[in-house]
């Protein structure tokens, strides 16, 4: 007993790098497993309170009481609640949601196709936002007050609160219908479709590697776009948070001190000021592109583009319980990954978070 | 300084980047001359098993994939059913057995001879899967249980089917023509047969038909894409290809279509359809669907089954001020309950909007100071546009209307509980014979509360006639077609004087295409679109 005291106690006094670093990773995955976990029973609590009948839905109205209760059986919808749970659970880890009753195909199918749409389209408007975001949040905040100030401002505002399928529609009308410099709704113009054979299921990087320009080209007229729409939003949303993390920064201490010293302007901005700003700023732009990431629906609509954000909304409206539950699984999954990513990035840009 | 420099040097570049794009999509402003490309709202298939679906979208895919026994000839749709895969039949004499010869030297797309055992093995799974669309085989007696005597190839060119009793061969020939009536390759279709499912996992993504063309991949809610099958024994195929695209917007359709990135939109709003009417290069094409939108009036009410407040009400109905406003283009006057197009069709429109006629009408009933009645509605627009039409020309007369609006299930919940006043409606046939709506409209073999006939519609509104059910009856077993279609006129005509139901419009669908689009034909109210005819 006071022997592994001691050695405990040691261990306390001198704990090796690699440890904590295992004990840190433990710490995670067991946090990411918990919160996995609950968000599974959420939606499983979810998919059992929702008036639907997912038998009836399977065997069609017309179907014999045989039939139905047949079904009923080997959903085991006859079993306690906590056993459908772990009958759920064990499902899930091994990727089946079960069939989707719109689709009539297995729900990690749909995802596994729909998702890809979706990724593709979010990561460009993601990086959209940030390359043109960031750098107007920060003259934004440098010029506080002053004309390039309120024009970033006011740009920010329009994007704010012009509905997406107004600026959806009269972006088609335009840049598609009028000036024909992009390529109308769908992902590839209607005769290019089913040429290259799907590897990510993201056509960008899909014709790249079949080698096919024409095809490349084609898909960047139809993405550029509904990415530049969805882009804008973020943008709006980036550049106000970039002001006023900047204008925080701009105010303190260490930056008269950096003036002071004699530094360019330029380092005092880009380099110190903007530097101390990544790190909340990590967490904006994963929540952005964490929220792009679901879907947006009314422009996947107007753009004909079947995202994750069409599939959940149609199958929430049919009532088709599976895709509902599997969609919301990858959805939750999503936002606790890119939370985990958030979290990493901290500790590479922040070293008193390591 | 520097920075704002690249910001704006970085802001160029991608506002050069847009119309680096422009060769592409520019260059091929026109699809392809041996390619179809079609935007349409295709979210409702659920399936491709011909067996299983029914929905217009899932119907439109089975007209041109699979062949029927008995088929429609897209050039003269009102010649009625004509010879399929069946070269020929023969009724027996008593009426219930119906012989049909197989046409030969067809095949399937996997190069399998078409046979009459495949005609079978078709039909005896419609039965055996049970999926909704099985009544309309079911009803003429097929069950699991007697399957095996009633549906049968005696040769590989001979299909004998047996029915319960004796029915017109015209509603047995008609129904043979529906997408559930479609005859699968059996060869390949027990290939993937899994548990005893007759291949119904395998056929819900995949195909097994002799139609014109094969399936090439179905991407669910986003498109379909089908391929020339070879030699049609129909006729030629001049598009290869065809590509349904969903798209559910109808700016976006008619941004597409205008652009010539698609060939044909579907589902263009009133409004886009109008904007478009200027276009030299797109042409609007009307074809008339089976849906009919109607009131009727519950009859177990002391007023309404006053039969001159039914006959005031009719006349108070501003049919041509509504077609001519918030209908216009979607929907026609038609006063009868088959559709037009069906056979039995009939064009008689005895009545229009006259308050005068109306309140003389409801003097005699006495009922000259006006009541009180609720319309019951589903919250759709153009049903709720109805409605607030149908209270602002009751109230000329002195009726005082209340709007009832609520989702499908508490509207219908309340009309198949017979739970209403008057019921603002449409109602779809099921089936391409007059039966189909002769039989919910017109036919109530018992009209006591108990008996619960909620699927007939005469039943709903408690309309007690059993000369009118006599009548249907002997319709739906008529032997001459042309005797029958007459005695469908007949009902009908009485029907438009006595019942509690005012049929008031009939919707068309606008197809607008682009201007070299020949030969598409979207089937009108019988039937599906075809394919193989169109030419560009």
């Amino acid at each position: 007993m006071t022997d592994t005291l001691g050695t405990a106690g040691r261990r306390r006094g001198a704990t090796p790098p690699l440890f904590k670093l295992a004990r840190a990773l433990a710490a995670t995955l067991l946090s990411v497993l918990l919160t996995i976990i609950g968000l599974l029973f959420v939606t499983f609590l979810i998919g059992r309170v929702m008036p639907v009948d997912p038998v009836l839905a399977i065997v069609g109205e017309r179907a014999s009481q045989e039939m139905y209760e047949a079904a009923y059986r080997s959903l085991g919808l006859d079993q306690p609640l906590y056993v459908q749970f772990w009958i759920f659970l064990k499902s899930v880890a091994v990727g089946d949601f079960g069939m989707s009753t719109l689709t009539a195909r297995p729900v990690a199918e749909d995802v596994l196709r729909v998702f890809p749409a979706t990724l593709e389209l979010a990561t460009l408007a993601t990086i959209i936002g940030v390359c043109f975001g960031v750098p107007m949040g920060v003259i934004s905040a440098v010029h506080e007050g002053r004309w390039p100030d309120h024009l970033v401002r006011l740009f920010g505002l329009f994007g704010y609160s012009m509905p997406v399928f107004w600026i959806g529609l009269m972006g088609l009308l335009v840049f598609y219908g009028i000036l024909g410099w992009v390529g109308g709704p769908g992902r590839l113009d209607i005769y290019y479709e089913d040429i290259i054979p799907p590897v990510t299921g993201m056509i960008l990087i899909d014709s790249l590697i079949a080698g096919d320009m024409t095809i490349f080209w084609n898909a960047v007229s139809h993405i550029i776009l509904p990415a530049s729409i969805l882009g804008y939003y973020s943008l709006a949303y980036i550049s106000r948070m970039t002001r006023s993390f900047m204008l925080e920064q701009l105010s303190q201490e260490y930056i008269t001190t950096a003036r002071v010293k004699g530094l360019s302007e330029r380092a005092v901005i880009w380099r110190h000021a903007l530097g101390n700003v990544m790190i909340p700023l990590i967490t904006v732009v994963a929540l952005s592109y964490a929220t792009l990431l679901e879907g947006s629906v009314l422009t996947e609509v107007i753009f004909a583009w079947p995202g994750i954000g069409q599939y959940i909304t149609n199958a929430l409206l049919s009532a088709d319980l599976n895709a509902v539950l599997g969609g919301t699984v990858v959805v939750g999954l999503v936002f606790i990954l890119l939370n985990l990513l958030s979290d990493l990035l901290y500790k590479i840009v922040d070293p008193r978070a390591r | 300084m520097r920075f704002q420099r690249s910001l704006l040097a970085a802001a160029l570049s991608t506002a050069l980047a847009l119309p680096m794009t422009m060769p592409f999509t520019q260059a091929e402003a026109a699809t392809p001359p041996n390619m179809l490309v079609i935007a349409n709202r295709i979210d409702d298939i659920v399936s491709l098993d011909p067996h299983e679906m029914f929905e217009f979208a899932g119907t439109d895919y089975a007209n041109n994939v699979y062949d029927t026994l008995v088929v429609f000839d897209p050039a003269d749709l009102s010649s009625g059913y004509q010879p399929g895969l069946a070269e020929s039949w023969s009724v027996s004499e008593d009426g219930k057995t119906f012989t049909f010869k197989m046409r030969s030297g067809i095949s399937f797309h996997s190069g399998n001879p078409v046979t009459a055992k495949d005609a079978e093995y078709s039909l005896r799974r419609v039965v055996a899967l049970e999926k909704t669309p099985s009544f309309i085989l079911t009803q003429f007696g097929f069950n699991k249980e007697n399957m095996a005597e009633t549906i049968r190839a005696t040769d590989d060119g001979t299909l004998v089917i047996t029915t319960d009793k004796k029915y017109a061969p015209s509603f047995v020939l008609n129904c043979f023509t529906a997408a559930v009536a479609s005859i699968v390759d059996s060869k390949t279709v027990q290939e993937h047969e899994k548990d005893g499912d007759w291949g119904n996992e395998w056929l819900r993504t995949n195909s097994a038909g002799s139609g014109a063309y094969k399936l090439i991949n179905w991407k669910p809610n986003e498109s379909y894409s089908l391929q020339a099958a070879g030699d049609y024994w129909r006729g030629d195929v001049a598009m290869q290809r065809v590509i349904v695209r969903h798209i559910a917007e109808s700016s976006a359709q008619r941004l597409l279509l205008e652009k010539g990135d698609v060939d044909v939109a579907r589902n263009l709003s009133p409004e886009d359809v109008a904007g478009l009417s200027s276009d030299e290069n797109v042409k609007v094409e009307d074809t008339l669907r089976g849906r009919i939108m109607y009131i009727s009036m519950n009859q177990k009410d002391p007023v309404l089954s006053k039969p001159k407040v039914v006959e005031a009400l009719k006349y108070l109905i501003d049919y041509k001020g509504m077609e001519g406003s918030f209908l216009k283009g979607q929907y026609t006057v038609h006063q009868a309950f088959l559709p037009l197009t069906y056979m039995g069709e009939l064009k008689d429109q005895p009545y229009s909007f006259d308050v005068d006629k109306a309140k003389a009408l409801l003097a005699e009933a006495g009922e000259g100071d006006g009541f009180e009645v609720e319309l019951i509605v589903r919250n759709a627009q153009e049903r709720v546009e109805i409605a607030q039409s149908l209270q602002n020309t009751f109230a000329q007369a002195g009726i005082t209307a209340t709007i009832t609006q609520g989702t499908g299930k508490q509207i219908l919940g309340k009309y198949r509980s017979r739970d209403f006043q008057i019921y603002v409606g449409a109602w779809g046939p099921d089936y391409p014979d007059p039966h189909t709506n002769a039989d919910t409209f017109a036919n109530n073999p018992d009209n006591s509360d108990e008996a619960q006939l909620t699927g007939k519609l005469a039943w709903r509104n408690a309309w007690d006639i059993p000369e009118m059910t006599r009548r249907t009856d002997a319709a739906v077993q008529e032997t001459d077609a042309k005797v029958r279609a007459q005695m469908y006129v007949d009902i009908q005509k009485d029907f438009q004087k006595v019942a509690p139901f005012a049929p008031m419009f009939q919707k068309v669908e606008q197809n607008v295409m682009r201007a070299n689009v020949n030969g598409f034909n979207p089937g009108a109210a019988i039937t599906a679109v075809f394919y193989w005819p169109v030419t560009k």
